[in-house]
């Protein structure tokens, strides 16, 4: 018989406790699949965040640390700086990234420090229960702007991959979306892309992927693609921001 | 052995080399930038890590990515410094992270004052962030101690796979003695813990997340048992002259060596008084107050708080002796205030 689908060697065979729907999970794979595919594994160090990835530890099969809440850049630097010849990423949601670790990030990219960050933005604060985060968009109701976010009261959702493809030091920025076939498969691209900048010591390269929090968002998980590709695409355009 | 004049941040800076540190995350204060500039110019030239973090919450989470690979690395700061670090302590110290972190400290709260201090020793002492931990915390006296200790600390981190500080008043950062340069350290123990791609084996994990409550137990328990050894084994203190003393006086770092000068003036008066200089403050060496308790009527903690080690003193002897203080803050308190301070317990205790 062929086999014409396993589960990545990058993945462990532990079930993902993400809610039903959520694209967490894919990008999961997709990350692990470029790991087999670039014969990455054991060399890889990943990194989690603080966020429904937490666990990402238990998910991924290649040596992993857990990082304070918005820390994961500074930890990942620490190692690459120490180990150059190993493959170092983060793995960050939009809170982790671009609220409470915006210093790390920024200064991460700045400094061109030779890592590869996967963004997962769901637009939404998952773990605790979805609150605002700062990529929210404008009129979007969250459980701390439950009358929709506006401008006047929290100011403008944060545009990460154009903001940090400013930077001289960034190798690599993308943007993707995980919300159908042709998107999911741009997205792998964009990963091993990212992951080959690091391993040709490029500098610093992200790929910051849009994803859903049915859950969070109050959709079904078929809905919830809907309203990623309606809402979120149009303020955050897929594509490529920086390629060095 | 011949003996070379060096300023106490850089013979730290110098110790810590010489203990194999391979990699220092920093971001400047006063008075403990030295140490961040001595290793600028010296790491990149041994093929080590020298690096200027956008801020001390970076620099000591670079700490903890650079101790899960096995390394001895280290970071540097002072009050506010530290104050933004312990996010990344509390992380070393339930990851079991070995790390070198020094403290050179100064005057708070808020930005407080330049000048030195020892008013950070409740946070040094009680864990300083969240959750039930500790830190080994050492209190060098001089400016050989500031190098030994760093090779030390190395070691006591390594050993207990537990984050270390050095804590020391500015001054002594800043004065220069005549020192003995050690022999550096070859011999390093090997950490198959570390996360360092997992070629060849299983893969490793470094977690603080325990969401089962019986294991966040466990691991507490884990933490506690091995504080406990730490408190058996390493608890050290210096005394002088306490044999036959009727009055202690109690004084760390620099501050001990100042106050042996007002213990020995006041012997020249005739006055049995005697000091004890914790050496690390944690572990609290409560053995040596509790053997002290057998025999003096008082002891006489100085500090340059308003009043801090007193409180570990006064656990170690439970009551059984009055523990009394003098503190000084932005100044340093000198040998004739204190031997003022003791000549005035003598008067009430009808010595004199
Ligand atoms: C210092 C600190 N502040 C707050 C929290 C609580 N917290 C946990 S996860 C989280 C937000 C996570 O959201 P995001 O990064 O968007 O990831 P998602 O869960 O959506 O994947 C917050 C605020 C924390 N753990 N630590
Ligand atoms: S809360 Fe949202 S982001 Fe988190 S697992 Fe559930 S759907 Fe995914």
């Amino acid at each position: 018989m062929k086999v014409v689908a396993q589960r990545p060697e990058s993945l462990t065979d532990a079930p993902f406790h993400y809610c039903p729907g959520c694209t967490h999970g894919i990008i999961h794979r997709l990350v692990a699949e470029c790991l087999d595919e670039l014969n990455l594994r054991e060399q890889a160090i990943g990194i989690c965040p603080v966020g429904c990835a937490v666990l990402a530890y238990d998910y991924f099969n290649c040596d992993m640390l857990e990082a304070a809440h918005g820390r994961a850049p500074a930890i990942a630097t620490g190692i690459k700086r120490l180990l150059p010849d190993r493959l170092v990423f983060t793995y960050q949601g939009d809170g982790d990234l671009a609220s409470i670790g915006m210093g790390e990030i920024v200064h991460a990219s700045g400094r061109g420090e030779n890592i590869t960050v996967i963004f997962v933005n769901n637009a939404i604060y998952g773990m605790t229960g979805g609150q605002m985060a700062p990529t929210t968009l404008l009129g979007q109701v969250t459980t701390t702007s439950p009358y929709g976010r506006t401008a006047e009261q929290a100011g403008y959702p944060l545009k990460m991959a154009e903001l940090l493809a400013q930077n001289q030091g960034a190798a690599y920025i993308c943007r993707t979306a995980v919300n159908n076939p042709a998107n999911v498969m741009r997205t792998k691209k964009a990963i091993k892309k990212a992951f080959q900048t690091q391993m040709q010591a490029k500098g610093f390269s992200m790929v910051e992927i849009l994803s859903t929090c049915p859950t969070n968002w109050g959709l079904s998980p078929l809905e919830a693609l809907e309203w990623l590709e309606k809402n979120m695409i149009p303020y955050y355009p897929l594509g490529e921001f920086k390629v060095s | 052995m011949t003996k070379v004049l060096m300023k106490g941040n850089e013979a730290l800076a110098e110790g810590a080399l010489l203990a194999g540190c391979r990699a220092f995350f920093g971001y400047p204060i006063t008075p403990s930038s030295e140490i961040a500039e001595y290793m600028a110019r010296k790491m990149p030239k041994m093929g080590r890590t020298f690096l200027q973090a956008e801020s001390e919450l970076a620099a000591i989470n670079m700490v903890y990515g650079a101790a899960a690979t096995g390394n001895r690395v280290m970071t540097a700061s002072s009050g506010p410094g530290i104050s933004l670090k312990q996010e990344g302590i509390s992380f070393l110290a339930e990851a079991e992270l070995p790390s070198l972190i020094v403290n050179i400290s100064r005057g708070g709260p808020g930005l407080g004052g330049i000048q030195p201090a020892q008013s950070d020793y409740f946070q040094a002492t009680r864990g300083g962030g969240h959750g039930d931990y500790h830190i080994i915390v050492l209190a060098p006296s001089g400016v050989q101690e500031m190098m030994d200790f760093a090779m030390q600390g190395f070691d006591l981190a390594d050993h207990y796979r537990i984050p270390v500080m050095i804590m020391a008043e500015g001054t002594l950062g800043q004065m220069m003695e005549p020192i003995i340069v050690r022999e550096p350290v070859t011999d390093l123990p090997p950490k198959p813990w570390a996360t360092t791609g997992c070629k060849g084996r299983k893969p490793n994990i470094i977690n603080t997340l325990h969401l089962s409550p019986e294991f966040l137990e466990e691991r507490n328990l884990h933490l506690q048992h091995k504080y406990k050894l730490i408190q058996e084994r390493e608890a050290k203190a210096e005394t002088f002259m306490v044999e036959d003393a009727d009055l202690v006086v109690a004084a760390f770092g620099l501050m001990s060596r100042i106050a042996k000068r007002a213990v020995m003036d006041a012997r020249q008066k005739g006055i049995k008084v005697g000091l004890i200089r914790p050496v690390t403050l944690w572990p609290f060496p409560e053995k040596a107050f509790q053997e002290a308790a057998e025999h003096v009527s008082k002891f006489l903690s100085v500090e340059i708080s308003m009043g801090q080690m007193v409180e570990d003193i006064r656990l170690a002897v439970n009551g059984r002796v009055p523990v009394e203080f003098y503190g000084r803050i932005g100044l340093i308190p000198n040998p004739e205030e204190i031997t003022r301070q003791i000549m005035k317990i003598a008067q009430q205790e009808g010595w004199v």
